[in-house]
Order: C-alpha cells, then structure tokens, then sequence
C-alpha cells in the first residue's frame, strides 16, 4: 500500500542547483573562471610592477651582443656572439652531458642491478654498498666532491700525466688528439651505412628462416663479420686516411686536439654514477617482479639459458622497468643544471646566470629556461612513453 | 558554501589591492625597525663577517651610517648576502632597502634595471691575481691562460673586452658563487683570478700563503663600486646620498667619532650645519635634526671607515689612492650641506 502510494506521487522537486549535473557544470564553469582571472590577474600585475619599477623589458634582447665569453661551447661562440647564441650554447653543453650521462648511467646501472642479485656474495654486497652509499648522498656534494677533490688530485699543466696515443690529464682536463678525416674518408661512412642495412636484412631473414624451419643461424657473428670486411675493402680501395691532430704544450696549456675541461667530466661522472645507483634499484625491482614460473616454464620448454633471459624474462622485466626509468633520466637531465655550481657552462649557469646578470631580464631568462627544460622532459617522456607501449605486454 | 566563495573573493579584492606598488621604503624601515641591506656573501674589507661574527666592512659601514641616520643606532640593520646573480632582483622585489655589494655603477643597469646608484663608496678598477712561480710579468703575457670569474659581474665583460682588444686568446671559467671561484684558481684549475683589484687584495690576504700570488700591474677597467636603491622612491634615495655625502663631508671637516662631541661646541658654520647645530637639515629628509651627528657619532667618517676596514694598516692594505678626498687629490667629493 505504502509502496503504491509513493509510486503515484511526483518524484520530490529539488531545486536545480543541487541536481549535481547542473551543478557540476556550475563549479567547473566558476573554476575555469577563476583560473583564467588568475593567470590574467598575475601576468597583468608583473608587467605593471615591471613597468613600475622603471625596468626595461621584452625578448629584443636575444639579438644583442652578448659580451661576454663561455668556456666551454660546442660551436664557436665569441664576444661579438647575441645572446640567442648563449641561450644555444646552453643547451647543446645542458644535452651533451645529459646525454652522456644517460648512457653511462644505464650501463653502469644495470650492471648493478644485475650485480645486486647475483649468488656470488661478494658481488651482491659490494653493489649494495655502492647503492646505498651513493644514493644517501646528496648530488650536490658528491660533485663538489668530484670537482674539487679529484681536481686537486690531478698534476699541474707543466707535469701532466702523459697517456698512451698522445693524451694528456692534468688540471685542466683531458685532452686528447682530434682525428682529422681526409675527403676520402666519407666512403667509410657510406660502408658503414651498407653494412646496418646488411645486418637488418640479416636479421629479419634469419627470423624467417628460424619460424619456417627452426634452424638457426648466428646473426650477431655474421653482421659483424659483414661490416669488418665491408669497411676493411672500402678503406683500401679509396685510400681514405685519418691524421691526428696531438696536443701540444705550450705556454700555459696544451693547444690543439680535443679538451674535455674537468667541469665536464667531473658532472658527466657525478651524474652518471649517482644516477646509476637509481637505477639500479630500478632494474633490480624489474627482474625480481618476474615470476620465478616464468623461468621455470621457459626451461621445461627448454630454451637455453640466453633465450630464457631474452625472451621471457627481460621483456616482463621492461614493462616494470621502464616507467621509474623514465622519471630517472627526466631527474639526471633536470640535475645537470647543478653543474652551474662547479662551473660547467651548461644552460643554467650560461643563460640564468650570466646572461641573466648581464641583461637583466629576469624573468624573461628564466621563463625561457624553464620552457626548456619543460621540453626536454616532455619530449624525453613522450620517447620513452613510445618504447614502453612496443615493449609492453600485449595482454591476449 | 556560498560563504567560501565570498572569503575567496574577499580575499582575491584584497590580494589586487595589496600589490598596487606604493614607494614609502622609509615608512616601511620605520615600521619594521630595521634596514635591509644586501652584502655579498664575504669580501673581506667591503662586506664580511669578524671576528664576532658581526658584518663589518666599508659597504657594511655604509647600511649602518643608514640605520644611524633613521634610528639613532647603527646595529639597526640585518643582512642578506646575495650572489652577483640575485642582487638586482632581491633590490628590485623589495627583499633589500639597500644593496651594497661591490656593485659597478654602469649605465645599463642605471637606465635599464630600474635601479638608481647613490654615489662611488669606491673607486675600483678590474685586475689580474697570477701564482708568482708562473713568472707572469703584464696582463699581455696572459695569451692562451685559463681564467676564473665569477657570472654576472661586469668582470666578465671587461675581461672579454681586454682579451679581444688585444687580440690575445683566452679560457673563462665561471662560478655562480665566488668561493667556487676561488677556490677553483687556488687549486690551480686557473692560471689566472680576475675581479676588482681591491677585491683581488682582500682574497689575496685570505691565501695561506699571499707572498706566493702576485696583482699584475695592470688596470683595465673603471669600476666604481657604490650602494644602490630601488629607482621610483626619492625619499629613500635622497636619504642614502646625503648619509654617503655626510661621511665625505665629515672627513673633509676632520670631524671623527672621537671628536664629535667636542665638534658640537665648534664655531666653523659647515661644522654646525653639519651636526644640526645650526639650521635643519634633517626633517627635510624625514629624519632628525642630529642625523648626521648619529653617523659620525656611531659609524665615523668615510676616511676612518676606510682605514678600519680596508685601509694600508689592515691585512687587505689598500692605499686610499682615487678614494682620497678631492682636497688631497683624490676623487671623493660631497655636494655641500647647506
């Protein structure tokens, strides 16, 4: 009876605001508000207080001379140079020791990883101590660490320690003699060339060969035999020939062949290796998440040792390993910037620091390196976020 | 609900309302009972903690003659030492009332930062700092040496300037703090260290060893060294360049700390007017009768400042040279107060 009657009824009025759809839209309206009255508010009031202050301000100043002179550049960059080429010369030193980094890095950390779980006692406690140490240590000092320790470790120009091949350490860095290829060397490259393709062909041939009939066929041997003797031939048939260009002392330091100042070295190494004991811990989590069936079924299927890793247990290991790895190369890249403290003409210290001093734009400086880095993050994540989509498990 | 959304508003009304610039830096010191004052992060002589762990130097008397000028007493100053990066932006934000740090007056950073120079507290000129064993004689030796400068400083540019000029090549490195700077060239990473030569003189004293490093005798930059103020606030501006025009004009009047009382008592008119014994000089300027008294009276003159702090008798042993007063040769020269 009760139930009839409520039946019959209307349902109960309410007014329209507290009908959630209505009033979400209502809310996300008023936020989308808010937030656009806010940033107009914060831009609106920065270049009033700017103007206030009688400060000069815009982007004109990226095509006047700099003034100044930097270090250490991977293109000529003088006196005369604007202050866009400083913005460049920033960013190409900020992405060479990222990049370096980022490979040592993961070499040296998956060695550990690895490492890490190994049976031999000595090995797993040895990399536990070097990650535990390393990564309870802020960066910050370990560079200083490598910077000035190691630095006044190193001999004074005029007793450099002499290398074989004619390279030289001292204070100033490493220094190494410049190859100068002659015109006929680019043939070495066109063999080289050939010889990635030949290996692909190689590859994908084998593959077919090994599904049609099971035979295998060692590709790794025959590509590289492929490309010894492709360069071998082409090097004496065109005559190519490399000369050295050594370094030379002379009044204060050496002149000629290629430098890496200790800057360099000192934050590609402290990058490297802090970064490495992240990583480790990454790649350790990776296999571990493996379940130990995986390895068992692969060996009842009886795949030998190298293809069980191969196929069945690093490619379930990426899927763990991938994602934390990105965030790790995303945290070294953003670190570099640390290199200004010891002296490294990387972005920060080049174009937030000294072009910043110079010019005076603040915050124009400073939006333009964070632009940058926001970039380089992005894009870094979006590569990474590609190869984790090929390596990932397809679910069937 | 509805009573969040006002607050919000309320307060987002008083957040518009509370950036509105206003330039009163006087009233503010008053209000918060101190004067801000930004120093470097330690050259000793200009601005660098004692031996109690106080600031002292010639820029740090110069915020303190400020303080005694505003509340009769000199200790009325905090400090923020701030790298040659962050200083315009620390004055320009209002973190500072005052920035005194070895700063070189230029015309880009007068026109263009929105900044006003108050006056030179020190006439300095850029210099090279060598190791002795490496038997460099002149600045035009230096071809092909590696060179530590801190970023952000005029050094640099002068630097770029000489090299260039004389077509001699050259290798910077660049710090963002100048410990690193130093200590970098001490660790023989540079042949050379660059900067101001008076601040050249001061890191000089601080080696194990100074005898082992040698100033080459070359000057190759004008660097006149002042205190700065936010540009827009005349009030302020013309309290800190008559303090430093009082420090002139009492050294040029052999008024000192010592004799300052004794001063009062004195017939000479610039004296009197000086120390507010005749006429006012003071309210003018938002301040007190006394207020160049109070500087004398706690901070002394610029001569004795000098001489305390950097002069022939202290480690850094500069001579007063250009900073002489314009009587005996010098270039320091006050306006006269009257």
């Amino acid at each position: 009876m009760a139930m009839l009657e409520s039946a019959g009824q209307q349902p109960p009025r309410t007014a329209f605001y507290n009908d959630p759809v209505v009033r979400g839209i209502i809310y996300q309206v008023v936020v989308g508000v808010l937030l656009v009255v806010f940033v107009t508010w914060i831009v609106h009031n920065t270049s009033i207080n700017l103007a206030a202050q009688g400060k000069t301000t815009g982007f004109d100043f990226l095509g006047k001379t700099a003034g100044f002179p930097i270090g250490f550049s991977l293109f000529e960059f003088t006196r005369e140079s604007t202050y866009w080429q400083a913005f460049l010369v920033g960013i190409t030193n900020t992405l060479l020791v990222a990049v370096i980094a980022i490979f040592f890095s993961t070499i040296i950390g998956f060695t550990l990883g690895i490492a890490r779980l190994s049976s031999n006692f000595l090995i797993s406690r040895l990399a536990t101590i070097y990650v535990e140490t390393i990564r309870n240590i802020p960066l910050l000092l370990q560079l200083f660490f490598w910077y000035f320790a190691v630095l006044k470790a190193m001999p004074a120009v005029k007793d450099s320690f002499a290398l074989p091949f004619d390279m030289f350490i001292n204070q100033r860095g490493l220094f190494v003699p410049r190859p100068q290829p002659d015109a006929q060397f680019s043939w070495i490259y066109v063999a080289i060339l050939l010889g990635l393709v030949g290996a692909f062909l190689i590859q994908r041939w084998a593959k077919r060969r090994l599904e049609a009939t099971g035979k295998r066929f060692p590709v790794l041997l025959s590509s590289a035999a492929l490309m010894i003797v492709l360069v071998l031939v082409v090097w004496f048939a065109s005559g190519a020939a490399v000369t050295f260009d050594p370094p030379v002392l002379n009044r204060f330091n050496f002149k000629g062949g290629l430098e890496l100042p200790p800057e360099f070295v000192a934050l590609a190494w402290g990058l490297s290796i802090y970064t490495a004991s992240f990583i480790a811990e990454t790649v350790r989590a990776g296999i571990l998440a493996v379940n130990h069936g995986q390895t068992e079924a692969a060996q009842s299927l009886g795949l030998k040792d190298s293809d069980r890793l191969r196929l069945v247990v690093i490619p379930q290991a990426m899927r763990v390993i991938i994602p934390p790895l990105t965030s790790q190369y995303l945290n070294l890249t953003k670190n570099s910037s640390l290199g200004a403290a010891i002296g490294y003409s990387e972005v920060v210290n080049v174009f937030a620091g000294t072009a910043l001093g110079q010019s005076g734009r603040a915050i124009e400086v400073i939006a333009m390196t964070m632009a940058f880095y926001l970039t380089i993050s992005l894009l870094t994540s979006a590569i990474m976020n590609w190869y984790n989509a090929r390596v990932a498990l397809v679910e069937r | 609900m509805q009573i969040k959304f006002l607050a919000i508003a309320a307060a987002a009304a008083l957040t518009f309302g509370a950036t509105a610039a206003h330039a009163d830096t006087l009233a503010d010191v008053k209000a918060k009972g101190y004067v801000q004052c930004g120093v470097t992060g330690g050259v000793a002589g200009f601005s660098a903690p004692d031996a109690n762990n106080e600031w002292a130097g010639l820029e740090v008397d110069f915020c303190k003659a400020v303080a005694a000028a505003i509340f009769n007493d000199a200790t009325k100053v905090r400090y923020t030492p701030l790298t040659s990066q962050e200083r315009f932006t620390a004055l320009s934000a209002g973190e500072i009332d005052i920035l005194s740090r070895t700063t070189t007056w230029t015309m880009s950073r007068d026109t263009q930062l929105g900044i006003k120079f108050i006056g030179t507290m020190y006439y300095d000129g850029q210099g090279f700092m060598v190791r002795k064993a490496d038997g460099i004689k002149s600045a035009l030796d230096l071809s092909g040496a590696a060179i530590c400068i801190e970023s952000g400083t005029t050094t640099e540019l002068n630097a770029a300037d000489y090299f260039a000029t004389n077509k001699l090549e050259f290798n910077t490195v660049v710090f963002v703090d100048q410990d690193e700077v130093v200590k970098a060239y001490e660790d023989g990473r540079c042949d050379v260290y660059t900067t101001d030569a008076s601040a050249l003189a001061a890191e000089r004293s601080k080696f194990a060893v100074p005898d082992d490093h040698i100033i080459l005798p070359e000057i190759i930059s004008k660097e006149p060294l002042g205190p700065v103020v936010r540009q827009g606030d005349d009030t302020w501006f013309n309290i800190n360049r008559w303090t430093y025009f009082a420090l002139l004009q009492a050294e040029e009047l052999g008024v000192t700390q010592a004799n300052v009382d004794e001063m009062l008592g004195s017939d000479n008119p610039e004296i009197k007017r000086l120390l507010g014994v005749e006429g006012d000089f003071g309210t003018p300027l938002g301040l007190t009768k006394d207020w160049a008294y109070q500087i004398v009276k706690l901070v002394g003159n610029y001569g004795e400042s000098f001489n305390r702090n950097v002069g022939p008798d202290t480690p850094i042993g500069l001579a007063r040279g250009l900073n002489a007063l314009w009587k005996d040769g010098g270039l320091q020269y006050a306006a006269p107060i009257r």
